[in-house]
């Protein structure tokens, strides 16, 4: 229990600490560091809530992915970056403000807050006690039966932020010669090569 | 003290949550910082979510915090894109002017 509240503590302290990194750091590079490090100290609370599958799914997905997709971008926009830090110290009371009433708020909500009497009986997907099966068998069984057609559709979520993305920052820059398979296929004997008599001695 | 429950998890979301906020109160020009404070405030939804899947013992949770990966990593793309082509068009990424658009 010792063990699970220290790192508890250890996932948790790390976390917060990124993630003030991210929003305070002076380079956006060191900013997308300190965010995978937060995504991967999320993936260690998750596990120890025993959701061990959506972690792995964070550590891939949000560190695989997105996180290098950020860093992508920052890397590839040829941006100044001391320009755009003007107005930090303007933004930071009523920023900070803002986040204080927001904490104060969510904190006087959680302070009244209390479990409603019957929710055993509420529970839509109860997790059986003492199963044998994992718990990324236990997502299996009921994304691919009961949420399959969510499932689906988040599938189209993605494909569709996929073709997105692309048509988005697809562009036809003049001046670049690309193969047009069209014009090659097209291509008949006829009008492209011309057969010529050469006379000895005269040339073409 | 030694005894985690749900209320720590709670506590943690809601001050990943409020960073998340502030940060897009700090960060008010570039659009970047701006996108991973919307993806720290998503990851304090889905801590939400695991945490009471975990204290309740009921699977939707997940199921749900497995989607709402799902819409913030095509959040992710769609918005970068969009960055990538706005900073084609104007050579700066400042979000200031975002509000003089022209067709």
């Amino acid at each position: 229990m010792i063990l699970q509240a220290i790192a508890f503590y250890l996932f948790a302290f790390v976390a917060v600490a990124a993630a003030v990194m991210v929003v305070t750091a002076r380079n956006p590079v060191h900013s997308v560091l300190f965010l995978v490090l937060t995504f991967f100290n999320a993936a260690g609370l998750f596990v120890l809530t025993g959701a061990e599958f959506l972690a792995m799914i964070l550590v891939i997905v949000y560190v695989g992915a997105v996180a290098v997709l950020f860093l992508f971008v920052v890397m590839m926009l040829d941006i100044n970056f001391v320009e755009l830090r003007e107005g930090f110290q303007r933004y930071l009371p009523i920023g900070g403000l803002i986040a204080a009433i927001l904490l104060g708020e969510i904190v006087f909500v959680g302070g009244i807050w209390a479990v409603a009497p019957g929710v055993e009986g509420a529970l839509a997907e109860k997790v059986p006690e003492g199963s044998a099966l994992t718990n990324t068998e236990m997502i299996g069984r009921l994304l691919y039966t009961k949420y399959i057609y969510l499932f689906q559709l988040a599938g189209m979520v993605l494909f569709v932020a996929m073709v997105g993305a692309i048509v988005l920052t697809l562009r036809q820059r003049p001046g670049v010669r690309k193969q047009k398979i069209g014009e090659q296929v097209r291509r008949r004997r006829e009008e492209t090569v011309e057969l010529k008599q050469v006379q000895p001695g005269e040339g073409v | 003290m030694w005894e985690i429950g749900l209320a720590h998890y709670l506590t943690v979301a809601a001050i990943l949550f409020t960073i998340g906020i502030f940060g897009i109160f700090l960060n008010r020009k570039n659009v970047i910082i701006i996108l991973m404070s919307v993806e720290l405030i998503l990851l304090a939804v889905n801590i939400n979510l695991v945490a009471f899947s975990w204290a309740l013992k009921d699977l939707v949770g997940q199921i749900f915090a497995m989607f709402v990966l799902t819409v913030a990593a095509a959040e992710a793309a769609i918005g970068l894109a969009i960055l990538v082509i706005y900073f084609r068009n104007r050579g700066s990424i400042a979000v200031e002017d975002v509000n003089v658009m022209k067709g």
